[in-house]
């Protein structure tokens, strides 16, 4: 996995609470069995009319978005469905951070497993960061922030800063691009002795 | 030794290590498997040169992409097919027990798992699934997890957790006659809102969830997801015990099984990190309006008006939510018509939901302007309720009668809502085309899609003239 350590991106604010993953990745597209290639489906049937069509009204289609690496959204976001396929589209499209005021749980998880960085802010800061965003766009710029993992700081280039929460370990995770499975099995031997204790028969080595 | 909740002896008896600078490592009993988010994982496997630590905790079914009609066709979505074709060549490469199509146990993993007795007290069970959380009601720590996750458990058995805080919703007094166990999780869904939450395992207790049978346990803590919490658990007592017994999985020694499980219940003292208190007697019977599972109200009542939210965001999302229903609010429940009615899902497709439905539809036919379809959970429900005859009932109505799987859930199968279908669903998720796109889904128990069906519109069924 690509470590994330620093990143520097244009916003892309979609102002909207409890998006679900069912409208981030819709269930056909879930019939895959690559872990590439759905970047094309995001927001499938918010970007997307009936023709096939770009909708124009749809806020990521705007031009203002272009490039864009940092997704700004409301509160409880990633809600619903447990697919990964979520983070994984989000990513393959191009963010490599969600800015929200919450995220569901399993979401949540589902972006560290993948090397993107949720960034959970209060109501007010994100309230903030939509007002700025918009702002810049009526000035027909493109809204940057900065930030880095390593001290969880978000700043601007004009006096928004703040500093963000993660779990250490998930932290650690991202900064070292860690594969989390290789890390586990380095507690195989704790691995074994739990099943010891709890009369499961030893692994056949054999494989 | 300090007083332990349900959710503390599951979590103190399955840490495995706590390295420091690490999330700690917790042990997984039952990894349950189907056909969507296994692919990527099992490929992960491969690419690494690993095994399934263990395949003798690992059991798989297809369930989302299969079709519900006759199974001896092949299946005519060759991307569909590619998806269950390769869960059974993973399953046989891996050696995983796979019920796979035109096995008698097919079925949704979350209902042929109990049945078969896989699903036990006291158990860390996970699938990539968040309806996993159904599990909770055998008084396991049951929940969903991403493919990258699955993979991590099918390599190591174990996954990284932060241990979740605990919430305790506790249903005093009794629910009203005939108000069911979906009325009371939609209720709580209504008052907790989808990220109430967040953050927590949900310990549902009380007198009401006390008096409920295995299903209608597992009806409420399959829906725990859709407050955001990451799983619901019920502590097992005789009526677990009881339902468990002589199943093909159950332990063989079941009596000192049952020693160890009578030690789970929460300790009387036992503290929680937050507690919310309802009354049974206060819940109707619900329906979903908009497009999340919060977003309800009771039958007897009407469309909520979204400028009277306080909160702009609710507001905006009512707005938008009417707009994609196609209705306005101010319109009683009872007034809303209905293009399909659909029994099924992992939340009701078990035989008590089919002999709810059942009882409401004997002597009735499904109205003109209704599709109507029942699809039992599992290959062993479609033939209990065979031998109970309730295939007829509903067939003599006009339902149609179809196989096991997840169906029209959530249309990744054949059953789809086309663009503008209003749809009384037992199903767990009304989200913009969850069910198709452009479908129009309303949440409801079996007797209330049942009634409905009949009706051609939403009705008080506590008020059903049954025949």
């Amino acid at each position: 996995m690509e470590p994330l350590r620093t990143h520097t991106g244009i916003v892309a604010s979609l102002d909207r609470a409890n998006v679900d993953t069912d409208q981030i990745i819709p269930k056909q597209f879930l019939k895959r069995i690559e872990r590439t290639g759905f970047g094309q489906y995001l927001f499938f049937d918010w970007r997307f009319l009936a023709d096939g069509s770009l909708d124009p009204d749809f806020e990521l289609n705007q031009p203002i978005c272009k490039g864009a690496s940092i997704l700004l959204a409301r509160r409880n976001f990633g809600c619903g469905s447990s697919r990964e396929h979520a983070p994984w589209a989000l990513a393959d499209y191009g963010f490599r951070v969600v800015i929200a005021p919450s995220f569901a749980d399993i979401f949540y998880s589902n972006c560290f497993q993948n090397g993107m960085l949720p960034i959970q802010l209060s109501e007010d800061d994100v309230d903030a960061l939509f007002q700025r965003t918009k702002e810049a766009e009526k000035n027909a710029v493109q809204y940057q922030l900065d930030i880095d993992v390593s001290s969880c700081t978000i700043g601007d280039q004009h006096e928004f800063q703040r500093t963000f929460t993660i779990d250490p370990f998930h932290k650690r995770c991202l900064l070292e691009g860690l594969d989390n499975i290789g890390l586990s099995l380095q507690q195989a031997h704790e691995i074994d002795a739990w099943e010891s204790r709890h009369g499961i028969a030893p692994i056949n080595t054999d494989h | 030794m300090p007083s332990r909740t349900l959710l503390d002896k599951i979590w103190d008896n399955h840490v495995v290590c706590s390295p420091a600078g690490e999330a700690p490592l917790i042990y997984i009993d039952r990894h349950l498997v189907h056909e969507v988010t296994s692919a990527q994982a099992f490929e992960g496997l491969r690419l690494a040169g690993r095994r399934v630590r263990r395949p003798e905790f690992t059991f798989a079914t297809p369930d989302h992409n299969v079709p519900t009609t006759d199974r001896r066709l092949p299946i005519a979505d060759p991307i569909s097919k590619q998806q269950i074709d390769t869960l059974r060549n993973n399953c046989n490469e891996f050696g995983v027990r796979l019920f796979d199509l035109g096995d008698t146990d097919q079925g949704i993993v979350h209902v042929i798992g109990p049945e078969l007795g896989i699903t036990q007290p006291g158990m860390t069970i996970v699938c990539g699934d968040s309806h996993t959380a159904t599990h909770g009601a055998w008084g396991a720590l049951a929940f969903g997890i991403g493919t990258s996750e699955v993979e991590h458990v099918l390599a190591t058995q174990t996954l990284r957790q932060v241990k979740p805080k605990s919430l305790e919703v506790r249903v005093d007094g009794a629910l009203l006659q005939g108000v069911t166990a979906k009325d009371l999780v939609l209720y709580l869904i209504g008052k907790l809102s989808t990220e109430g939450g967040t953050g927590y395992v949900i310990e549902y207790t009380g007198p009401v969830i006390r008096g409920f049978g295995m299903e209608q346990r597992m009806t409420v803590c399959n829906m725990s997801i859709e407050a955001g919490a990451r799983a619901g658990m019920i502590a097992p007592d005789s009526v677990t015990f009881d339902y468990l017994r002589e199943r093909d999985f159950a332990p063989k020694d079941f009596e000192k099984a049952i020693a160890r499980w009578e030690q789970l219940p929460s300790d009387p003292d036992a503290v929680y990190d937050r507690v919310e208190v309802f009354d049974g007697a206060d819940i109707v019977p619900q329906v979903t309006w908009g497009t999340n599972p919060a977003q309800v109200v009771g039958v007897d009542t009407v469309i909520p008006k979204p400028d009277a939210f306080k909160d702009p965001n609710e507001r905006s999302s009512g707005d938008r939510a009417l707009e994609y229903m196609g209705l306005k609010g101010g319109t009683k429940i009872v007034d809303i018509p209905l293009d399909r009615v659909f029994i099924g899902s992992c939340t009701n497709s078990r035989i008590e939901d089919l002999r709810a439905a059942a009882a409401v539809v004997q002597g009735y036919r499904v109205a003109s302007t209704v599709h109507a379809m029942v699809v039992p959970g599992s290959g062993r429900v479609k033939r209990q309720a065979e031998e109970e005859g309730l295939d007829k009932v509903f067939q003599t109505a006009g339902f149609e009668w179809r196989e096991a799987g997840c169906s029209m859930c959530l249309g990744m199968n054949p059953d789809i809502l086309t663009p503008g279908q209003r749809c009384a669903s037992t199903s767990n998720r009304n989200f913009e085309g969850r069910q198709g796109k452009g479908g129009r889904t309303h949440l409801v128990s079996p007797a209330m899609a049942a009634a409905a069906a009949v009706i051609g519109h939403f009705v008080d069924v506590r008020e059903w003239n049954y025949k």
